[in-house]
């Protein structure tokens, strides 16, 4: 029988609602329900409004796919950022990291995971298709793409999906560039993988 | 006396999951303890110094502490990272193929030390051999024989009559998951399901319950006899784990 049975029917919806969120329990999602119980119901109301604006105003970019509320999204659309350059990432919280280092001025393309064959995700359930035929569309513009820095996770299936990727472009005269790996700043060389090491021996930089 | 909190073991690391903030949630498998779910903190962040050594299909030195839910990844040493998974999108499909029908047969709290050398082995392979299909084939031969699951290849699985594979030239022979191996000509009549076998990939099977792989790895299959050994081997883990696996259905796509 259901735990929550014994709570008035708004409550435990509220609860079986939470729960239903990554991260979050049946002890958590139960703390949130009673914390909104005895909250303000202005901060409540705030609450539903977000959740119903964050499904009935967001949508995809039609260019890039990140999540926006205006399509084609702000950064397609800004004329100073170079369209011939695209980064291509796992998720939209990636635009966001990359965005926070403000050095970044091309483009974006969201590809909404990665190649993953135990978890059912294959390189049709991504929008990698959709990145060839941008390619493809740009190149009778004015910008055709130059450049593609691939920016997926440096773990295995990011790695992987950056390889389907170059493999996907090798004929195309595009230009692909991967992030560089190696060690992170206030990392610890005596902790580093084998692999760490020696992606960062092989990207090292001449100083003089 | 109180048992020691923490504890080593090597490990294999299967599969993982995002946690909370940072963490991930990895299954892996030991010799000695079977498959596990270990937590590791913190790994999401580039500044831990566990990130890179708990990669999946990494072969690790842990030391686990004991925890109420999961034991906790105290320190993690790698000891073989297999840095050509990573780069070969094909190789590292058939790693995620064998990896889940690993993780699908391996069982908790038990002895999986024979498991262990033979993932250990496969990812070794799948990195170096020049046909990772066939190192596929073999893995899912020796994964049946050690969890008692080995098909009958050289007497008819119904009526125990031998099986010749000379007599059998000009014909092909039937191979039934149902019945548990190769039939004879009257009992393949009788076969609820059935994959036709030419000799020579009725031989390929056999080879593969006697020989080491590094003795078969040398040999040219043509693709005719890898179609039908992968048919014949994939029938039997279907009857046997009455599902089929997930990364199965990416390996035509993706090798």
């Amino acid at each position: 029988m259901n735990k929550t049975s014994s709570l008035p029917p708004s409550v435990a919806r509220l609860i079986d609602a939470f729960a239903q969120l990554p991260g979050i329990g049946p002890k958590s999602a139960s703390r949130l329900a009673y914390h909104l119980l005895r909250a303000p119901l202005e901060h409540s109301m705030m609450l539903a409004d977000a959740l119903r604006d964050l499904k009935a105003r967001t949508k995809l970019c039609s260019r890039c796919y990140n999540i926006t509320e205006s399509d084609p999204c702000e950064i397609c659309m800004d004329e100073k950022r170079d369209q011939s350059l695209i980064c291509v990432v796992e998720e939209p919280l990636d635009v966001s990291a990359i965005e926070r280092v403000r050095s970044f001025n091309g483009v974006f393309h969201v590809l909404h995971g990665v190649i993953s064959p135990m978890n059912g995700l294959g390189p049709d359930d991504l929008k990698i298709n959709e990145l060839i035929a941008r390619i493809a569309k740009q190149a009778t513009s004015d910008e055709p793409v130059r450049e593609i820095i691939l920016a997926t996770n440096p773990t295995l299936e990011g790695e992987n999906t950056a390889a389907f990727i170059q493999r996907k472009l090798a004929a195309s005269k595009v230009s692909v560039s991967r992030l560089a790996r190696g060690l992170p700043v206030g990392g610890d060389l005596e902790y580093a993988d084998e692999v760490t090491l020696s992606r960062a021996l092989e990207g090292r930089q001449q100083l003089r | 006396m109180s048992r020691s909190r923490l504890y080593n073991t090597q490990a294999i690391i299967l599969r993982r999951v995002d946690m909370g903030e940072a963490d991930r949630l990895l299954t892996i498998l030991t010799p000695a303890r079977g498959k596990m779910k270990v937590m590791a903190k913190g790994v999401r962040k580039l500044t831990s110094r566990k990130t890179g050594h708990v990669e999946l299909f990494t072969r690790v030195q842990f030391v686990l502490a004991q925890g109420h839910t999961f034991d906790v990844a105290s320190q993690a040493d790698t000891i073989e990272p297999y840095v050509q998974l990573r780069e070969d999108v094909q190789r590292a499909t058939l790693a995620h193929y064998v990896c889940e029908l690993a993780d699908a047969f391996a069982q908790e709290e038990t002895d999986e030390s024979e498991l262990y050398e033979l993932l250990a082995n496969a990812l070794q392979w799948l990195c170096s051999a020049s046909d990772p299909q066939l190192a596929v084939r073999y893995v899912e031969m020796r994964l049946l024989t050690l969890t008692g699951y080995r098909p009958q290849l050289y007497r008819c699985a119904k009526t125990s009559v031998p099986i010749d594979v000379d007599a059998a030239v000009s014909k092909s022979i039937i191979f039934s998951a149902y019945a548990g191996g190769v039939l004879s000509p009257d009992a393949a009549k009788f076969a609820r399901d059935g994959v036709a076998l030419m000799p020579q990939t009725l031989n390929l099977l056999r080879a593969m319950l006697s020989q080491p792989f590094e003795a078969l790895s040398a040999l040219h299959i043509p693709a005719d006899v890898h179609f039908q050994a992968e048919r014949a081997l994939r029938s039997v883990l279907a009857f046997v784990l009455e599902r089929k696996l997930r990364s199965a259905q990416f390996l035509k796509q993706l090798t």
